[in-house]
Order: C-alpha cells, then structure tokens, then sequence
C-alpha cells in the first residue's frame, strides 16, 4: 500500500529532480525506440522500397486509427480498468454514419463525423454507467456491452452491407484527403495527441485519472470524485472510437457489421507496448505514440519481407510478450528504487 | 449441495453452448438415399390438368439476391410449361421454413428445392415430403444429403480458378507479373481455387505471366490494405491482382483508386456486385466474377423437372439437360451428390448498375 502511495506522488517528484527512476523509464522509452530503428533498418535491408517516402506515408495514414483508439484506451487502463467494446462501437458509429449518407448524400462530411463520434459517445457513456456507478468490473461490463452495440449493429444495417457506390464522395474524401499535403488521418491523430498531451500532463483532471489509478482509496480520500473520473474516461474512449469509426468506414469505403471485429486487442496491445501499465497508474503519450507506430511497422512491414502468414502472426505475438517482459522488469526495477529512496 | 448444483448448471451451460455450436457447418455430409425416393415414387404427381408443381423455398423474404434466383427457377419451370411456387418465409430460420414444407406435402405438390436456413434442421419435414413422393433438391445454401436427393452448387472450384486466370490474362495481355490476394491461409475455398489456378497456369498459353505471391489479407479490411500495397511496393512491375475473396478485393479496389493506379494495375476476382460497382465502374476492375443467383435458380429449376420426370434419380454419373445451361453431370459430394453450375458470371461495366441493388 505504501509503495503505491509513492508511485503515485512520483509524476510530482520527477518533476523536481532527475530521479533515478525517472532516467530508467525515459530509458524504457528509449529502448522502445532504438527496437523500432532496429526493425526498420532490417527491413529496409530486406525491402528497400520500405523506407520511401511513400510507404511512410502509407504506415502513418493506416496507424492513424489504431493511435487515436490507443489514446483512450491508455486513459481506461490509467484508471485499472479496460475497454474491449471499441471494436463494437467503432462498428455502431461507422455504420451509423454510413447509412446517413447513403440516405443523405448530400449530408456534410463534418456533421457525418460528429453523428458517429456522438453515438460513440453515447456508448462510452453508458460503459462508464454500469462501471461507475453500478460498479460492474469493467472487463466484464465492455464484454456485454460489446455484444450489445455489435447486435445494434447489424439490427441497425439489417445484415447488409453499405458498399462504396453507396457513399458520396465527400464522406470518402475524409480519409483520402489531405490538408497541406498530409493525409487528414494523420492530422487528426497528431490533433488528437496535441489535446490529450495538454489533457494528461496539464490539466487538473488529468492528473486525477493517474491518481485514482494509482490508488484507488487516497484519491478518494484526498477528495478526488473516482466514480466521475471513471465515468469520463469511459465516455473519452467511446467518443474517440465514433470518430475512429467514421474514419474507419470512409477509410474503407465499406460499412459491414463485422467492421473491426476484434480490433480491441490490437489497442490494448499497442498501449501495452507503449509501456502503459495493466495495474494501472502509469502509461506515457509517448509510449502509446510509440506502440502504435511499431504496431503500425510491423503491420506494413512483415508483408513486405516475405515472411510466410504463419510466422506473421508468431513475430507479432513474440514482440508484444517480450515487451511485456520488459516492462514488468523495468515496474520491479522503478519500485525498488522507490523503496531505497524512501529509506534514506 | 451448492458445489453440485453450480456444477450442474456449468454442466448444462456448456452443453448448450455446444449445442449451438453444432448446428452450423458441416453442410454436405451423410449419407446418399437415392433408394428411398424410389419407393416413394407413385405417390405426389400431381393430377392438375397435367401441369406440375414445382416449389422453391428461400432463406427469406425481401432479399434481392432470392428473388433473382426464384426469378431463374420460375424460368426454368415456365419453359417445360409447369407451374413455379415461389415461398420465402419472412425471417431466415428454419422453424419458419419447416412450415412452408409442411404446408407444400399437404398441397401434395411434386417438387421442393430448398435453399437452407439450416443444415440439418430440416431434415425431418424433408425426408417426409419425400417419403410422400415428393422429389426434394437443395441450392446455395446444402441440406445435409439425407434430407435431399442432389444439390445444386453455384460454386465449381475447377471452373472458377481456371476462369479467374483466363480473365486475368486476357486484362494484362498475356503477359507480366501477377499477385493473388487471398482470404486466410486456411481458407478452404480459396486454396482449392488457388490450387486450380495453379494449374491453369502451368498451361504453355500462359508462359509470359508470373505468379509473384500469395498474399493473405484474411478477410480483414485492414490486413487486406497493408497486404496489398506491400504488393504493390515489392513488386513495382505487377500488372494485376487477382482476390478471390469479396473483403479482398475491395480493399485492393480501394488501393488502387487511392493511389490512381487504374491504368497500371489491373484488378479481378471474386467479389459481391454491391461492393464492387463503384470499383468496376470507375474502371479499377474492368470486370469480376460471381455466380448468378438467376443461374442457380435456373439450374435447380431443371434438376427439379428432370427428378420429377424420373430422368436422374440424384445419383453420381447421371446426365440431364439444363436449357440454355448444357448439359449437366451429377457428381460426389462428400456422401452425396451436387450439380455444379459452371462456369462464375461475369460482373463488367455493362451489367453492374443491373446487379449492385441486387446483392
């Protein structure tokens, strides 16, 4: 209990001198990113139109989806918790969106978006309900909840498809455009990462979500409201998986009931790569933005090198468990080095 | 006490979720009984002023892609001058088509083909329309082969791999590098498609052309976009992408419009109309295959006029004719038999706007 207390007065003390802890997470980090230099000049090796201009572009605009879901995901599992309805809702709201403009294709692409990232809320909304406030554990609360919104789903498009000659091509054009030169994926995501930065590090309630995740019971008592920050957090990731949904089906340019079927896992794992902690408390902005851009290489690249599907799926695995290991390590390391700080 | 009793329930849960497990799947297994539907022949033939009747059951009702094949059987019923019962129920499941059945023996009809909301389910109220003399087939979706006495399958592996690589090199002329974008490495379908591919292309007409990779985009959307443009960087010289997979194939088609590859990069396979017109269209996918639910309508409406007439009986080997399909041969599936339809349908510029409100 009392270890815990000081891992959740570390942000504070970081702040104030260069801990040894704080050098060892920066060098978690660190390791993060020489692994994916490593990884590229390998398959830059092996393929060398990798490392064009193209293909980087082509990574960044197919991970930009997987890195605005990582942002809520990390704020969910800040708090203990975690969400595997994203994929269902992601679902809900692309397709809620679809089926607005096939029925009005003059409808602006801007207000397409807004209806899904509100039906997304909605969902995150009601997550945040039964976890909250009627205190259901939130693995099992998104897992029914996940049935729920995949069944609207299909209820709500009849088990049709809507198909690309059914969208107009304003609502193509959120995901195929650009703004001066950049894909609008990407300028969203990087959007999206500006605010959350500002959120988590500069705001008061963004420190409370560490709080409450790094001891549930003194942040209650030092008179911080849990069951809203929950709630919030929850709502968060939801709103965030409409708008990923949106940009989902137009990305694609086809809505189907399965849309991103177990997509949930590939978010917890980029976070999980990205150093965020399952027991809560702890993850970094910069280890999701870098969980999901090794997520995003490996996705890109491990067609490019040829490697049979079955060891794909073995490669990928293999990463994700190491950097689990590593991490679990490195939390061993931060906490004894907690322990001998407090002991002088 | 209560340690027996949460056992128990764990017991019945899991049961039933095996139950539901069990129920799909495994649509063409059993055994063949051509024998029963001979003794059961005096029965049904109906004494209507001469004119038979010939029932086909959908899935259900309100879809297009039924109604075209009911449109086909109708034809096929209509040209031998009989008379067409067209029944979909209103939800797809098979409680509801097991009451139609019921309804069409006490009608005392002389034929039923089924397409399948269930494999198995049926098999009780089809094998006693049968033992009343009336001469039941599948189509599209099998019953398993006890309650049927052949089935018309839209899909001929052989037929579909060999047309995708005849289509494929008549795009890029003959000659150059192609990819096949696939489902799953353990899809069934498409590796026999593949496999049937394969062979076509050991063909000497086909010496200039170049299967460069398999890829494997399993049918996710996402998969399918990075496993294609991989693709398109390893092998900058690639002049066509062939995906047999509907998830597939759009996705490349939508590739390939986002990098304004259309002239370099040419695209087929096997894809849903609805999903392809756009890609068709605009000239990505200068044409595509599928089969044509008028055609497996078609084809069950002859397979029902030649068992009723007695010219097959649903056995392997047997011949009969199919109008403007030729000539048809019953052959094994499994522990029954199935018709195959042939040759997939060509989906182009000229008859998408027809098919894409179809399915």
């Amino acid at each position: 209990m009392n270890s815990d207390l000081a891992l959740g007065q570390a942000p504070k003390q970081q702040a104030g001198k260069a801990s040894l802890s704080a050098n060892f997470a920066k060098f978690r980090e660190m390791g993060l990113l020489v692994f994916i230099i490593l990884l590229c000049v390998g398959v830059q090796l092996r393929n060398p139109s990798f490392l064009t201009w193209e293909n980087i572009n082509d990574i960044a605009t197919n991970t930009a989806i997987l890195a605005i879901l990582a942002v809520g995901m990390m704020l969910v599992i800040i708090t203990r918790g975690i969400d595997l309805s994203i994929g269902a809702t992601l679902a809900l709201s692309g397709m809620t969106a679809a089926l607005a403009v096939k029925e009005m294709p003059d409808l602006h692409p801007l207000l397409a978006l807004l209806l899904g990232t509100a039906v997304g809320l909605v969902c995150g909304m009601v997550i945040g309900l039964l976890v909250a406030r009627i205190g259901i554990l939130p693995i099992i609360a998104t897992l029914g909840m996940m049935n729920v919104f995949r069944g609207l789903t299909y209820e709500a498009s009849g088990g049709k498809w809507v198909s690309a000659h059914q969208m107009p091509n304003s609502f193509k054009g959120i995901a195929s455009g650009s703004l001066l030169g950049i894909n609008n994926l990407i300028v969203i995501a990087v959007l999206i990462y500006i605010a959350a930065y500002y959120f988590v590090n500069h705001t008061r309630t963004g420190r409370r979500i560490y709080a409450v995740g790094s001891n549930p019971e003194s942040a209650e008592i030092s008179g911080i409201k849990s069951k809203r920050i929950l709630w919030l957090v929850y709502s968060v990731m939801g709103g965030l998986a409409g708008l990923a949904g949106v940009l989902w089906v137009s990305k694609f340019a086809s809505a189907q009931g399965d849309t991103a079927s177990g997509y949930e896992l590939n978010v917890i794992a980029a976070c999980v790569l990205g150093g965020v902690s399952i027991a809560g408390g702890s993850g970094k902005i910069s280890g999701i933005i870098l969980g999901s851009v090794l997520l995003g290489i490996l996705n890109n690249a491990l067609p490019m090198v040829n490697v049979s599907p079955f060891w794909q799926n073995w490669i990928q695995g293999m990463i994700i468990v190491i950097a689990v290991i590593i991490n679990a390590l490195v939390k061993r390391g931060i906490d004894r080095n907690n322990l001998i700080r407090r002991k002088m | 006490m209560k340690k027996m009793l949460t056992l128990g329930l764990t017991a019945v849960m899991a049961l039933s979720l095996m139950a539901g497990c069990g129920t799909k799947d495994g649509a063409s297994s059993g055994s063949d009984n051509g024998g029963s539907a001979k003794t059961a022949d005096a029965g049904g033939s109906g004494d209507t002023g001469g004119k038979k009747k010939f029932a086909i059951i959908f899935k259900n009702t309100g879809n297009p892609y039924g109604e075209k094949m009911m449109e086909g059987f109708k034809k096929a019923i209509e040209e031998k001058g009989d008379e067409a019962i067209l029944k979909a129920p209103d939800q797809p499941t098979a409680e509801a088509q097991i009451q139609m059945i019921e309804e069409l023996i006490s009608q005392k009809i002389d034929s039923i083909s089924v397409v399948g909301n269930d494999p198995d389910a049926l098999q009780p109220a089809l094998t006693k329309a049968m033992n009343a003399g009336i001469k039941v087939s599948s189509l599209d979706s099998a019953v398993n082969s006890e309650s049927r006495l052949t089935h018309v399958n839209q899909a001929d592996p052989e037929r579909i791999g060999r047309t995708l690589i005849q289509g494929v090199s008549e795009m890029i002329g003959g000659e150059g590098e192609i990819a096949i974008l696939s489902a799953t490495s353990q899809a069934t379908n498409q590796n026999t498609w593949i496999e049937w591919m394969k062979k076509e292309l050991e063909d000497a007409k086909y010496a200039n052309i170049k299967l460069v990779k398999v890829a494997y985009g399993d049918d996710l959307r996402d998969k399918s976009v990075s496993e294609t443009e991989a693709l398109l960087k390893s092998y900058p010289n690639l002049k066509a992408i062939i995906a047999p997979t509907t998830v597939g194939i759009a996705a490349a088609g939508k590739v390939l419009t986002d990098k304004g590859l259309k002239d370099k990069v040419k695209l087929t396979g096997l894809g849903l109309p609805s999903e392809m017109a756009e890609y068709i269209e605009s000239g990505i996918c200068p044409w595509m295959y599928l089969w044509n639910p008028i055609d497996v309508g078609y084809l069950a409406g002859y397979t029902a006029e030649s068992l009723v007439k007695g010219d097959i009986t649903g056995a392997v080997g047997e011949k009969f004719t199919a109008g403007t399909l030729g000539e048809k041969e019953i052959v094994a599936d499994g522990d029954g038999t199935q018709i195959m339809l042939g040759d997939p349908f060509k989906f182009d510029a000229s008859n998408i706007a027809e098919w894409k409100d179809v399915y």
